[in-house]
């Protein structure tokens, strides 16, 4: 009990949402970020293709077209009060951060410089905008260092390297949190009036991953834990562009720039299932077009993959056929050096990894793991609702890839995490502040770490017949097979006996690292509880939910079913098992529509 | 194909002194040295310790010295580097645990050379972003490319003489301020980068420009510095 910090806001987490939740609730209120890794390794930084608002730098677009477009993307199931709300903050967004210094690529005229993404288009021609605005394909490592740095400046407290383990309620109320300083081992509790989850997604359940090591669904586990809901767990974006085997994400950019997926025919497949926009659909339906021409025997040489064709002869020869012009009206074109220069943490990728070089040879890629839009259900402020009825725990907030506000519904549009995060990051970190200003800190329970202890111990005491990292490779494998793109009762069934299987096997393994500092060993263990948890409710909600939605693809149930299907799941676990109930979608202008690219 | 994997070994709650440990594993040619690592520990060791997140080189948690040189473990293939591969953590920065060093000097390094944009004039009066030229933005391009791995600073003569010296990571953060055309405080980083600790410590051995694996070519960067300072003007 020796280590106790007070504090009248504590961030978790220190990604893109954290930095800015902590960047403006220390305007106002005693501040503290918390983060397991240094603020700079986190995962915003891997972040490539660009943020989205609608400025207009190239050709006209509105704040309306962005919202519309994030609605369909989201196939009807975000909520539009919040969607519009994000995409009217998009463009302020985005010059504070130029405004922070952020060096964002520029057009001639010295504006921030915008390309085409996937899903982002004119309203009123249904043909492609340049909405993203970009930094190379580094756009998120651009975001995560000036946000950083913009901390440093404004003496942000920082707590590095500490993991968090447990959420504090008293009388109902945020009290704070339990953390574990990686260097000496050591417990800590952070006293703290309001506290404000930015830990990240959860997308290493799966084998084949864009997600960094650190996501393992940190936060929505410790609050699923403490008997709080998670909302729409169901669903999970599939990047349609990852390098083969690997899951390392090739941005949507490259299609931006005029980049084509190819099978294993040699033909460009996306016009047959997305006649309009073609290779810039969204990307469930990308997605789903990619692991329809493998299940049909088009894969490469027979293989799960397919390629992503970016050499300058063919961009220029298919941009030729799609009529796609320069602002000027001019032919699009593009040259090998070019392609360097706009993409080159992409072409660096496939050269270390692949002995590929885009600039002459075709990428392999299948569709990877890569977005949690499910979450810590929030509303548009950040303040974490625990119930249908919207109700709101005082003093807990969330934002960022961990939280639900929805914004993402089924299926996120590019560039709107970055987006989200900065927006809402912004919101959760102000209104925590006001909160803290008027509320008092809640008295401690006797033993605050009690509870962190006893899940350290657990780990350390097993009976060590089993292995985790033989438990944490099957996890991966039998998500990515039954709980993946496509997916249907009997496999998520299986999935399901697996994962209560894998949660037994769990209780008995033992961390052979009996030392304090640095014991990695530990914390990987006890992620992989965090992970075994939240796939548990991601393949309960997605057998819940009998529809096909965005990136929920049924199987058995290949049709959206608004009728009774419009609604977000929100989950429990209660006595051992996952409850499930709904909350009503926000709809304000636009009804629902057969979706089509 | 099979790979001897030596790795450097210290537990500062058991060891007196470091060791090497090695092991013996299947590998393909395409694995990561993080993929074996990963094995190792999943296997043979659970207490082998290192920093790892993004496994794909854009989060700078797995630096450390592959066959001698600096790298990042999770950027670095087996075809690379052999089938003989000795993993030890980063020179120059005081060993916590087995692979993972105190990395507090490098960013306190970090932290003096003042590594935020500042610009104090008022903003745009139409609300929008200060304009920058595409030739002004490609001034500082390759500076703005840094993931303060520490690959290049830990790999300086002069920083494991003394870690008083700011070295490359933090030069290469000034000068992605110094040369971004928006940015109002170069006379001010110029002065502190001018003080005994900085550029002058530099004797381009060129380094910290091998190590870089973002291909950063810092002592480029550091020379225009260099340059700079001597002629007063930031060109």
């Amino acid at each position: 009990m020796a280590n106790i910090h007070q504090f009248d806001v504590v961030v978790v987490g220190a990604g893109g949402a954290g930095l800015m939740a902590g960047l403006y609730a220390s305007r106002t209120a005693k501040t503290a970020v918390i983060s397991k890794l240094y603020p700079t390794r986190s995962h915003t930084g891997a972040a490539q293709g660009g943020i989205g608002a609608a400025l207009g730098n190239l050709e006209e677009d509105k704040p309306e077209w962005h919202t519309y477009d994030t609605v369909k993307g989201s196939d009807y199931l975000g909520d539009q009060d919040a969607i519009e709300f994000m995409c009217n903050e998009a463009i302020d967004a985005v010059i504070e951060l130029e405004h922070m210094g952020l060096p964002f690529d520029r057009t001639p005229e010295g504006r921030i410089s915008q390309r085409p993404f996937g899903g982002h288009t004119n309203n009123e021609t249904g043909k492609p905008v340049r909405r993203a605005c970009h930094a190379a394909d580094r756009t998120g490592h651009m975001i995560l260092q000036t946000l950083y740095q913009q901390c440093l400046k404004n003496k942000v407290t920082f707590f590095d390297e500490y993991q968090v383990l447990d959420f504090i309620i008293v009388n109902g109320k945020a009290a704070g949190v339990v953390a574990v300083e990686l260097a000496t081992g050591e417990l800590h509790t952070f006293h703290a009036k309001a506290v404000i989850f930015a830990t990240g997604g959860h997308g290493r359940i799966f084998e084949v991953t864009s997600n960094a090591y650190a996501y393992t669904g940190d936060g929505a586990a410790i609050l699923l834990r403490r008997g709080l809901p998670l909302e729409d767990m169901e669903f999970f974006q599939f990047h349609p562009t990852g390098i083969y085997k690997l899951g390392i994400l090739i941005t949507e950019g490259v299609r931006g720039e005029g980049g084509v997926l190819i099978n294993g025919r040699g033909e460009r497949f996306m016009p047959k299932y997305a006649p309009t926009v073609k290779d810039l659909a969204s990307r469930d339906v990308i997605s789903r077009a990619i692991y329809t021409e493998i299940r049909e025997g088009r894969g490469v040489n027979g293989q799960n993959y397919v390629w992503l064709d970016v050499r300058p002869e063919s961009v220029i020869k298919y941009a030729a056929m799609d009529g796609r012009t320069n602002p000027d009206g001019t032919p699009y074109t593009i040259t090998g050096e070019q392609v360097l220069a706009k993409l080159p943490d992409i072409i660096d990728f496939c050269r270390v990894y692949l002995g590929v070089d885009p600039v002459t040879q075709m990428m392999p890629i299948q569709p990877t793991a890569h977005y949690t839009m499910g979450g810590i259900p929030t509303n548009k402020y950040g303040e974490v609702i625990i119930d249908s009825q919207n109700t709101v725990l005082p003093g807990l907030y969330a934002a960022g890839e961990c939280a639900c506000v929805s914004v993402h519904g089924a299926n996120r549009l590019g560039t709107n995490s970055l987006l989200d995060l900065v927006v809402f990051g912004k919101h959760a970190g102000l209104k925590a502040a006001e909160y803290a200003k008027h509320a008092d800190f809640e008295p401690l329970p006797a033993d605050p770490e009690a509870e962190a202890r006893a899940q350290f111990e657990a780990l350390r005491n097993g009976s060590g017949k089993e292995n985790a990292f033989d438990i944490s490779t099957d996890m991966k494998k039998v998500m990515f097979e039954e709980v993946s793109i496509y997916r249907n009762e009997k496999g998520m069934k299986a999935a399901l006996e697996k994962i209560a299987e894998w949660k037994e096997r769990y209780k008995h393994i033992r961390v052979q690292d009996t030392g304090r500092v640095f014991n990695t060993e530990l914390l990987n263990a006890w992620e992989l509880g965090n992970m075994l948890d939240v796939a548990e409710v991601v393949a309960a909600c997605a057998l819940n939910r009998r529809e096909s939605r965005g990136g929920h693809s049924r199987e058995d149930y290949p049709e959206r079913d608004d009728q009774n299907w419009m609604k977000h799941t929100l989950a429990w676990k209660q006595d051992g098992k996952v409850k499930i109930d709904y909350k009503p979608v926000v709809v304000t202008k636009y009804q629902p529509k057969k979706r089509v690219y | 194909m099979q790979v001897t994997l030596k790795v450097f070994r210290y537990n500062p709650e058991a060891d007196k002194s470091f060791r090497y440990e090695i092991y013996t594993l299947e590998a393909e040619e395409t694995d990561r040295i993080l993929d074996l690592l990963e094995k190792v520990k999943g296997y043979n060791d659970g207490t082998l310790s290192f920093r790892r997140s993004c496994a794909h080189g854009v989060c700078g948690s797995d630096a450390m010295r592959i066959n001698g040189r600096n790298m990042l473990a999770c950027k670095a293939l087996v075809r690379d580097v052999g089938d003989k591969i000795t993993v030890e953590p980063l020179l120059g920065l005081k060993v916590v645990k087995d692979l993972i060093v105190d990395m507090e000097p490098f960013f306190d390094n970090y932290k003096k050379i003042l590594p935020y944009f500042i610009n104090d004039s008022p903003l745009p009066a139409d609300g929008k972003e200060r304009l920058q030229s595409p030739e002004e933005r490609a001034r500082f391009d390759e500076t703005t490319k840094c993931i303060l791995c520490a690959a290049c600073t830990t790999s300086c003569p002069s920083f494991w003489a003394s870690d008083q010296y700011y070295g490359p990571a933090a030069l290469v953060t000034a000068h992605r301020f110094i040369f971004d055309s928006r940015d109002e405080a170069a006379s001010e980083r110029m002065h502190i980068i001018a003080e005994t600790d900085g550029l002058a410590r530099c004797h381009t051995a060129y380094n910290c420009t091998l190590a870089c694996p973002r291909e950063i070519p810092i002592t480029k960067a550091i020379g225009e510095l260099k340059m700079a300072t001597i002629t007063g003007k930031v060109e």
